[in-house]
């Protein structure tokens, strides 16, 4: 078995192979009303759009920089390249798809697990999409499953124009602002009324260009009764320049719906991953967020659930990895704003190597929401003295009629453990990768096989520096 | 040859001495019983031997099948085959029993190992030992009661393989049935993979169906008296006092 040893000496191989840099197209760095329109011009933008990205830049301007957060000042957007298109169109068959891009998706399973375990799948290269497709089946039940561009100028215009960033107005944070100004690519999906998509769809966004931003915008709209997984892959190789991610995730869950969205996150370490994901859940209906964070310089994410009909529920379960040189600001939001609602919070966090990870949850119960239940529950793993775990809960609960209950705990690994591992013939190193893939279990288990593999992969990375 | 050799070692915690010059030889399929009142040292002897960081050699050598392992680290101790049940064994959330035991036998085997025929052999061990199979998928020994702890010890010592198993007070705290099984477990351990045993206890109820070959009385840290298999009788008859001197 090889095996690395050193663990400071990671061996990102795997995600961090590189292409040469022959986009088709790339805007110059920075932001401007000129390159926003020049942007729009590229893309062909509907009036609509258009207008609505010159308003976002506007905000963005004069929006400040969060001041609670993790420091962001080594992200210096004149230094970011807002837009670029990859050398090729979309295609619907990865034979069509230009064999070095192909060969990216090839090595991060993207082709394979289509063939395997997914009903759908969108692959981003840079700001635009490469391949998409969805099987036959899961059309034919009316399914609609699409690059975000075609959904725009296509017949659903109408109503991507209805829902887009009205979850995540451009005023709601300095970055919701800037993905309006500048967003690209994404998926737009719907699923009519009734129907159940057995078998995940996927979207997977891969970041090759250097100091480039990805801005894709995901719209979700899983109409009554209806029924979907979700999931998004995502990840980078490594530059010595900043590179950032402020992606929107919006999802409409109508009544008696049920929409679980599955993210395993493994952007390189220089990457600012700034990204909005918002969930409205109508009566009865439920929103499932499966959260890996491994990867990023930088985080803040904060999957958010708006409970707006009665009886409505958000389930979150989150894992975040922080190692050396990282700092994740995770967490999530839920408001109960109509009574019997429920939400469950479960998170798990790991520092090692001077890694920091913040937990910040925030609860809001409405005066309504009367008879709704809370519980927030978080664990962090410390895996040396230099590291660095807090837990920040806030809550603002507007009705006595209601139980809403937070549990924080901080834990190192013991010595004891670690000595009865290796007296079974594992390494030091081997026995704090299975305590630590231990710890992650409630969330892998949450996770499709081949995702729960991966993200165990992800935990030997950063434990051992090498996949076993 | 012996298999293991133990001579003149002293072993200190938190830099106080408890054992002060032990000597011991067990030969290749031995069985060798270590007694001695609470508070002798024999379990500081076995988490010695096993290489814990918390139990420093400050002098002597331990050798085992001719390689000086004095120095050597846990993890190395074991793939050359030495086995030490617990008497407390550790609960790990997350990972299951035969997740663990397939992880443990690809490192000390350095094979990767086909998921069918280990779970036929998992099986078989577990039915030997009496325990239900849910056992094989839950966390490893979490939630475990003292018999099922033990049991999962022996469980791995049979999976394992190892030419020499220390068990530690595998008898303490179990009732009469788990007492059989778990002997039956060891049996099972010396009929088929003939290896070698050091037992420490300070009762005598495992040792009933084992033929031992040597006993050893550990008292303050050193050897108090060597014999045969009589030795446990006058044990049981009088006591540890007659070596306290």
């Amino acid at each position: 078995m090889k095996e690395k040893t050193q663990v400071a000496d990671i061996d990102r191989s795997m995600y961090d192979f590189r292409n040469e840099d022959k986009d088709a197209y790339r805007i110059e760095n920075g932001l401007t009303e000129e390159i926003v329109l020049k942007l729009s011009e590229e893309k062909g933008d509907p009036e609509w759009v258009r207008e609505f990205r010159l308003k976002s830049l506007k905000l963005y301007n004069e929006i400040p920089v969060p001041d609670w957060g993790p420091d962001i000042s080594g992200l210096n957007m004149d230094e970011i390249v807002t837009y670029v298109r990859p050398n090729t169109d979309m295609k619907t068959d990865w034979k069509d798809v230009p064999d070095e891009i192909k060969d990216t998706f090839e090595k991060l399973g993207i082709p394979q697990a289509e063939v395997k375990s997914l009903a759908g799948v969108g692959a981003q290269y840079d700001s635009e999409l490469v391949y998409h497709n969805v099987r036959k089946d899961v059309e034919e039940q009316g399914v609609i499953y699409t690059d975000f561009e075609s959904a725009v100028k296509g017949e659903y215009g109408d109503m991507v124009r209805e829902h887009f960033m009205k979850l995540i107005p451009p005023t709601m944070h300095k970055f919701a602002a800037l993905h309006g100004a500048v967003w690209s690519g994404g998926s737009f999906v719907y699923v009519p009324k009734g129907v159940k998509v057995a078998i995940p769809l996927q979207s997977y966004f891969r970041l090759n260009a250097p100091g480039a931003g990805q801005f894709e915008h995901t719209l979700i709209i899983v109409d009554e009764g209806a029924d979907l997984h979700f999931i998004e892959g995502c990840s980078a190789p490594k530059y010595n320049v900043a590179n950032l991610h402020a992606g929107a995730v919006e999802i409409y869950v109508k009544k008696g719906a049920r929409c679980r969205y599955s993210t395993i996150e493994n952007w390189s370490k220089n990457m600012y991953n700034l990204n909005t994901k918002v969930a409205r859940v109508e009566e009865g209906g439920s929103i499932e967020w499966i959260s890996g964070s491994f990867g990023s310089h930088i985080s803040y994410l904060y999957p958010t659930s708006d409970l707006v009909g009665e009886g409505a529920r958000s389930d979150f379960t989150g894992i975040a990895f922080a190692n050396t040189d990282q700092n994740l600001d995770t967490g999530c939001k839920v408001a109960h704003r109509a009574p019997n609602t429920s939400s469950y919070v479960n998170t798990r966090s790991i520092s090692k190597g001077g890694g920091v990870n913040t937990f910040r949850s925030s609860v809001y119960v409405a005066p309504n929401a009367k008879g709704s239940k809370c519980a927030v529950s978080c664990t962090s793993l410390m895996l040396d003295s230099e590291s660095r775990s807090d837990t920040i809960p806030a809550m603002d609960i507007r009705t006595s009629e209601c139980d809403v209950g937070h549990e924080a705990k901080i834990g190192r690994i013991s010595d004891e453990t670690v000595f009865y591992l290796m007296s079974r013939g594992l390494s030091e190193d081997e026995a704090k990768a299975l305590i630590v893939s231990g710890f992650a279990d409630s969330v892998s288990k949450e996770l499709p096989l081949e995702y729960a593999v991966e993200m165990n992969n992800l935990i030997r990375l950063e434990m051992i520096g090498a996949i076993g | 040859m012996a298999l293991l050799e133990i001579k003149g070692l002293k072993v200190s915690v938190e830099d106080k001495e408890i054992l002060h010059g032990i000597d011991l030889s067990v030969g290749a399929g031995e069985t060798h019983v270590i007694m001695g009142p609470n508070g002798a040292g024999k379990s500081t002897l076995g988490f010695a031997i096993m290489g814990s960081p918390e139990y420093e050699k400050t002098d002597g050598t331990v050798s085992f099948d001719g390689e000086d392992i004095t120095e050597e680290s846990t993890d190395k101790i074991a793939k050359k085959g030495i086995f030490l049940s617990f008497q407390n064994p550790v609960e790990v959330p997350g990972v299951t029993l035969s997740s663990f035991i397939r992880n443990a036998l690809e490192q000390v085997t350095g094979e990767r190992i086909r998921l069918w025929d280990f779970k036929k052999k998992l099986a078989k061990a577990m039915e030997a030992l009496d325990m239900d199979p849910s056992y094989a998928e839950r966390d490893l020994n979490v939630g475990f009661s003292g018999g099922e702890k033990k049991k999962a010890e022996i469980l791995q010592l049979l999976m394992l393989r190892p030419s020499l198993a220390i068990l530690d007070e595998t008898d303490s705290g179990l009732d009469v049935d788990a007492v059989r099984t778990v002997s039956a477990g060891i049996e099972a351990y010396k009929k088929d993979v003939g290896g070698a045993l050091l037992i420490i206890t300070h009762s005598t109820k495992i040792l009933e169906a084992l033929d031992v070959d040597r006993v050893h009385v550990i008292v303050d840290g050193k050897n108090a008296c060597e014999g045969g298999r009589e030795l446990v009788d006058n044990i049981n008859e009088n006591g540890f006092e007659q070596f306290v001197k």
